[in-house]
């Protein structure tokens, strides 16, 4: 098997299941009908794309491995998501703040995997990208409206971008395989993108009235394996049936 | 406007209902005809909207991608329902706010079914097919009743529904042909959805207060117990394909009628739970207000966010 390439893939698949099933769990619970729709619509997009990844990662594994093993019978340890996604639902600027930094990241990197080596992932880069172009527009046009909204808005939101600052820098943590596929020409050079990924939440967050953390201290160790205490209750959730039941289809 | 008046226009309208014309909006109506229609729509809207609740419960524990992708849509589908039944209801002169207070505040009801609890997968299966499939039964007739924006939604409404139907089915089917234990999943789950979904139907004909009004008026075609009937007589063989029992002792195939015969009803057990004393009713309350007050701050923010938007493109105008 491939290691490298697959764990690559499970690098940028995982962010989208875990940040998948944190929107899942507001479905029903949204301040209004439409963003109801559009946050659950947002999860839709996410896991459409993680089968795409996952149903890939798991061809290169062997014949028998499935999406779903992928997705649900592995340890937390073997999840490496960035610490950012695992983030709890605390209130609407939390979950429009990680949103919104996490799309901005996510749209670069797919901006360029679009021309990675590996035809597959880049072919799954083209597909979701015009998905995240919509999850981009709408995260952003949020943190506006609630930055530049009421004074309540403005502090949570200010609140939110306070504490989720500290998970942004992870987004651009290289692993040792991702460096090895680096040279060749399928995984993205994270290195070349957090200048302009910095700069460009900085635009949108000014624009929102809002200040920008002065904080150096960042978070890491999701995209290692390790997680925040959170992980572990997404996990017992999302593999709930699976370990309850094993072997069965569905 | 005289009384005569009045009564020229009732004719007229009588007349077109009865020609089968739609009527919309900006067309004369009969008050009690403009109320029962807001009733009505706005029940099937909230309806929509609690219903996501017990079926959103199971979104982050779906046993596999695809069941998570397609219950995802699912639930979506419903609030998209919701968000045009409410725009219908709308057309009639009440804004989305005061069904909500209506709702709310419990003057306004919601299908009952939903204040029942999804304790297992099977469950996601059971309403799939047996509340939707039910749904449906009373929603088709909708696709021409005379209020032409509530037409026109059931047209979508029921495609989306049928579609759901087949989904929950899927999930039975496939809980049938795996292992024992999923089988037993999927006869519990059938044990306490079927009584349920009966009561779907509403009252027996002779308890009903609203059928003789709605059948003029086209909101209703056919009585509760046809209705209940006709659901009994389509769902029973999709159990004996499932393998699974149909939880009524009575239920017998009636030659001579071509109807099965089924056992009583609780209606005791349909009144507590349309009462608000169900197993879930106040928690699905509890999830819809709380969603309603959290979210004032940001619906707050949006209104004060556009309207200094709107400002600055004046003061650009200018």
């Amino acid at each position: 098997m491939n290691k490298e390439l697959y764990n690559y893939i499970l690098s940028i698949a995982d962010n989208c299941l875990i940040l998948g099933q944190r929107l899942g769990e507001l479905c029903g619970h949204g301040p209004t009908l439409e963003t109801d729709i559009a946050l659950t619509n947002i999860s839709l997009d996410l896991f459409g794309q993680v089968r795409s990844y996952y149903q890939y990662a798991a061809k290169l594994v062997d014949d028998k491995t499935t999406e779903d093993d992928i997705a649900f019978l592995r340890n937390e340890r073997e999840y490496v998501n960035a610490l950012l996604v695992e983030q709890p639902n605390t209130d609407f600027a939390f979950i429009m703040g990680r949103q919104f930094l996490f799309d901005a990241f996510h749209l670069m990197l797919l901006s360029e995997l679009q021309k990675s080596h590996d035809v597959t992932l880049a072919a799954i880069a083209s597909k979701s990208i015009k998905e995240v172009s919509y999850h981009y527009r709408f995260s952003s046009d949020w943190v506006r409206r609630l930055g530049d909204g009421t004074p309540e808005s403005k502090e949570r939101m200010q609140a939110a971008i306070n504490d989720l600052w500290a998970y942004t820098e992870e987004l651009f943590y290289q692993t040792a395989s991702e460096k090895l596929l680096i040279e060749k020409g399928i995984a993205v050079d994270l290195s070349q993108l957090k200048a302009s990924y910095y700069q460009n939440i900085t635009d949108v967050l000014e624009e929102s009235t809002l200040t920008i953390p002065d904080s150096k201290w960042f978070k890491k160790g999701g995209k290692e394996g390790i997680h925040s205490e959170h992980m572990g209750y997404i996990l017992s959730d999302m593999q709930f049936m699976q370990r309850a039941y094993p072997n069965m289809k569905w | 406007m005289s009384e005569e008046n009045i009564k020229d226009l009732e004719k007229t309208f009588e007349a077109r209902i009865a020609r089968d014309e739609k009527i919309e909006p900006k067309d004369w109506m009969p008050e009690k005809y403009r109320q029962t229609h807001i009733r009505q729509i706005s029940q099937h809207a909230h309806s929509e909207i609690v219903g996501m609740l017990p079926e959103g419960n199971w979104i982050t524990r779906a046993p596999s991608l695809r069941r998570k992708v397609a219950l995802l849509a699912k639930v979506q589908d419903e609030a998209g329902h919701g968000l045009y039944l409410y725009s219908a209801c709308e057309t009639l002169g009440i804004t989305r706010n005061e069904l909500y207070d209506q709702l709310h505040s419990g003057k306004a009801k919601y299908s009952s079914i939903f204040n029942y609890p999804t304790i297992s997968w099977a469950d996601i299966g059971a309403i799939g097919w047996l509340v939707d499939g039910a749904a449906i039964i009373n929603q088709v007739p909708l696709c021409n009743t005379s209020f032409g924006p509530y037409a026109r939604a059931m047209v979508r409404v029921c495609k989306e529904e049928s579609f759901h139907q087949r989904q929950g089915y899927e999930i039975m089917l496939k809980l049938c042909q795996g292992t024992a234990e999923q089988k037993e999943m999927a006869q519990d789950a059938l044990n306490r959805w079927w009584w349920p979904s009966l009561m779907m139907f509403g009252p027996t004909d002779a308890e009903s207060t609203h059928t003789e009004q709605s059948m003029k008026w086209k909101l209703k075609r056919k009585t509760n117990d046809e209705l209940r009937q006709q659901f009994i007589d389509q769902t029973v063989p999709q159990a004996e394909i499932l393998g699974i029992s149909v939880p009524d002792p009575e239920l017998k195939w009636n030659k001579e009628r071509g109807h099965y015969d089924f056992g009583p009803i609780d209606w005791d057990e349909f009144w507590q739970v349309v009462k608000g004393h169900g197993p879930c009713n106040k928690e699905r309350m509890k999830a819809r207000v709380d969603a309603w007050e959290n979210g004032e701050w940001v619906r707050d923010a949006a209104m004060a966010y556009a309207e200094k938007q709107k400002l600055k493109k004046l003061n650009k105008a200018v």
